[in-house]
């Protein structure tokens, strides 16, 4: 019985598909809550996944001519069900992208070996990912954190602004980030002239007249600080770093979390023909694309473009081009993005926002680098603790 | 016509023509201000600006040479100007955000690309009028004919192939994957190669046209640069087929290649960023656009040097030159 169905399949898939192989992509994620301070922050139910869905119509319209064919589907992980991330990748799909919180990524990432998966993190920025923790079998599509601190770092530098008022929130990320931030002061050579702790009181991010209370506590924070040129927040939970432009005792601008943000990608960018990828995603979705989307999509063409290169859709064929140096990944960056085979971590420019505009991008002119300029941004080679197992 | 050849009208008109074949005109389009530059090619200097549409970019002539023909993205239209009265005659149909285009070997056809809605439009030149469509890959933009005029090559960025399209059925025939973001394509004179720049690769791919194949590819290494900032752009290819010209970008040299061996003879240091050249029709020089130096460097063909910079307007991005 089992035998005559498969050939019925089998028969069905030679008239329907011809011959286009397809490989099915699985795009994995634990959504998590969306408190944030500005309400134009709020991310859409399909943040990062419409990012993905755009790349694997691009693979298609490039596999439409090599006979290759790409699906994605979309696996979303219930909170309760968080520990037993790895079942959630069971079917007969090679290649995951994942968007997941360092903890579930590395469960997924173990469970997923002894299946030969390949996954694509386009979430989790910790360093320790592609350093202690890094996964033979995880390729980091995300900036890292101490990339985003670097990019930042190099700007301020650039514009002599080099004495820093640091404020960090209580959350782990947080204070991950302040550490990030540390580290890329005392490698530019920007000095922290002060530094705070914001606590986190566990109040509510949104109250009919929050306003009137904000605009007398935050002077008052600032205050008495030695002479700065930036303020420099850490704040990745989203507390209190959206309050800190204009508000601040002495007149200085913000960046970190707020003001001036370090990311993968902007809304608003234009150059190096990102406006026929921003017109493209808005005419899909109805809205704009965020870094989150463009992590995804760059995970989902670096797929394609393996396969493409490669005629395979084998992870450890893909794996073994996406870490060569024939690879090289277009993604309106103005450059080409490779991969660091020490860690698998993609090689990228960081963009600065200020929300409305990109005001720069690193790495700054006269960062200069033996291998590549976008080595001087985050963890390089020579410091590295990751050895890909 | 210049001193020089009123003063030997009576000895020699023929020295006198030699002396003139200099005299041509060459057309900038400059991204940022909006505007053409045209440049004397004998004087090497502006002698006018042209007022076109929003950030015009690919630029030619129409084949009679009455016309110049400007892709004006912010304005989705390709705009035809009187070479004449410098005045903006029609703005043709192309659909959104044209950037690259090329005519067919008569003249009467204009093929866009539209990175867009991943089509090529057909444009009737006589009626001004769109005639058709062929769907390709993703964001295509470069854009060359065939010498015989019965292949379009169109290259895709994000897709990353070069697209053979028989100009009467106006069919796909063949597909060929070059490297990253493919900018530019140009075929040899006498057709027996097809030359495609890959901007994010870094390489130029070189295609035999009836096989399909891949024949080679140059790359190019340029001590002290990374080769992030090598990015393959613009490409001009002498009419004897013996020796190649390629503009490569951020890297602000141009590669001179033997077209015969394919392999790199020298580079030279244009202005920054430099991305579209072209010959002057005698070709004695060649034409840079030099979009963040805002300027046009000219380089003597036979020296292999470069003689002259010309500042233009701001981001000059593509160039045409006209035989009067």
């Amino acid at each position: 019985m089992r035998q005559f169905l498969v050939g019925i399949l089998l028969f069905a898939c030679a008239a329907a598909c011809a011959n286009a192989a397809e490989v099915r992509v699985v795009y994995l994620h634990a959504p998590e809550s969306k408190a944030r301070l500005s309400l134009i922050d709020i991310p859409a139910d399909d943040d990062g996944l419409a990012g993905a869905r755009l790349a694997i119509e691009d693979n298609n319209t490039t596999g439409r001519f090599l006979d290759q064919q790409f699906a994605l589907e979309d696996v979303r992980v219930p909170p309760a069900e968080k520990p037993a991330v790895g079942a959630f990748m069971e079917g007969d799909a090679p290649l995951v992208v994942a968007d997941l919180p360092a903890d579930l990524l590395l469960m997924a990432a173990d469970a997923g070996r002894a299946r030969n998966l390949l996954l694509f993190n386009i979430g989790a920025i910790d360093d320790r990912l592609r350093e202690e923790d890094c996964r033979g079998n995880v390729i980091h599509v995300a900036p890292t954190r101490s990339m985003l601190a670097d990019g930042l770092a190099q700007y301020l530098v650039w514009k002599q602004w080099r004495r820093w008022f640091l404020i960090v929130g209580t959350h782990a990320e947080d204070r991950l980030f302040g550490d990030a931030l540390r580290r890329s002061a005392k490698r530019f050579g920007a000095r922290i002239v002060q530094e705070k702790t914001f606590e986190d009181t566990g109040g509510a991010r949104r109250t009919d007249s929050g306003i009137a209370q904000i605009q007398r506590q935050l002077p008052v924070f600032t205050q008495g600080v030695p002479a700065y040129d930036v303020l420099v927040a850490a704040d990745e939970s989203e507390v209190f770093a959206g309050y800190l432009p204009y508000r601040t005792w002495d007149p200085r601008p913000v960046a970190g979390s707020a003001g001036l943000v370090p990311t993968s990608w902007d809304p608003s960018f234009d150059q190096w023909g990102a406006v026929q990828m921003q017109s493209r995603f808005m005419k899909m979705f109805g809205r704009r694309m965020t870094a989150r989307d463009m992590q995804a999509w760059s995970a989902v063409r670096m797929i394609g473009e393996a396969a493409a290169r490669t005629r395979s859709f084998d992870p450890g064929t893909l794996l073994k081009f996406l870490t060569g140096s024939d690879f090289a990944l277009a993604a309106f960056k103005g450059q080409r993005l490779t991969l660091r085979d020490w860690n698998l971590q993609l090689r990228q420019p960081i963009l600065l926002s200020d929300g409305k505009m990109v005001v720069s991008v690193s790495p700054q002119e006269g960062f200069l680098h033996q291998v590549s300029e976008l080595d001087t941004l985050g963890v390089d080679r020579p410091e590295t603790r990751c050895r890909l197992k | 016509m210049p001193p020089i050849c009123r003063a030997l009208l009576g000895i020699g008109l023929l020295i006198c023509a030699r002396a003139q074949a200099g005299a041509f005109t060459a057309y900038i389009s400059n991204e940022k201000s909006n505007t053409i530059s045209i440049v004397d090619t004998e004087k090497l200097a502006v002698v006018g600006t042209i007022k076109v549409g929003q950030r015009p970019r690919g630029i030619e002539l129409t084949k009679d040479g009455k016309f110049i023909l400007v892709a004006v993205g912010d304005d989705d239209a390709v705009q035809m100007i009187d070479t004449t009265t410098h005045e903006i005659v029609a703005n043709l149909p192309s659909g959104p955000d044209p950037e690259l285009f090329t005519q067919d070997p008569t003249g009467k056809l204009l093929y866009v690309a539209n990175e867009n809605d991943n089509t090529v439009t057909i444009i009737d030149l006589a009626s001004r009028t769109r005639i058709g469509d062929v769907q390709v890959g993703v964001e295509p933009e470069g854009m060359g004919m065939s010498p015989d005029g019965k292949i379009l090559v169109n290259t895709s960025e994000t897709t990353n192939m070069a697209h053979f399209i028989d100009t009467q059925t106006r069919e796909i025939v063949a597909n060929v994957l070059v490297d990253a973001r493919p900018r530019f394509a140009e075929f040899k004179r006498d057709g027996s190669e097809l030359w495609v720049s890959s901007e994010i690769g870094g390489t130029v791919t070189v295609i035999d046209p009836t096989k399909h194949e891949v024949k080679s590819k140059i790359a190019f290494e340029i001590p002290g640069l990374r080769k992030e900032a090598i990015q393959a752009v613009g490409i001009s290819i002498t009419a004897d087929g013996r020796t190649g010209f390629v503009a490569l970008g951020p890297a602000n040299r141009i590669a001179v290649i033997n077209a015969e061996t394919h392999a790199v003879q020298k580079y030279l240091l244009v202005g920054q960023r430099v991305w579209h050249t072209a010959f002057t029709p005698d070709e004695k020089y060649l034409l840079t656009t030099n979009g963040v130096s805002n300027d046009v460097s000219v380089i003597d063909v036979t020296s292999l040097k470069v003689i002259k910079t010309i500042q233009v307007g701001e981001l000059p991005w593509g160039v045409a030159i006209s035989r009067h």
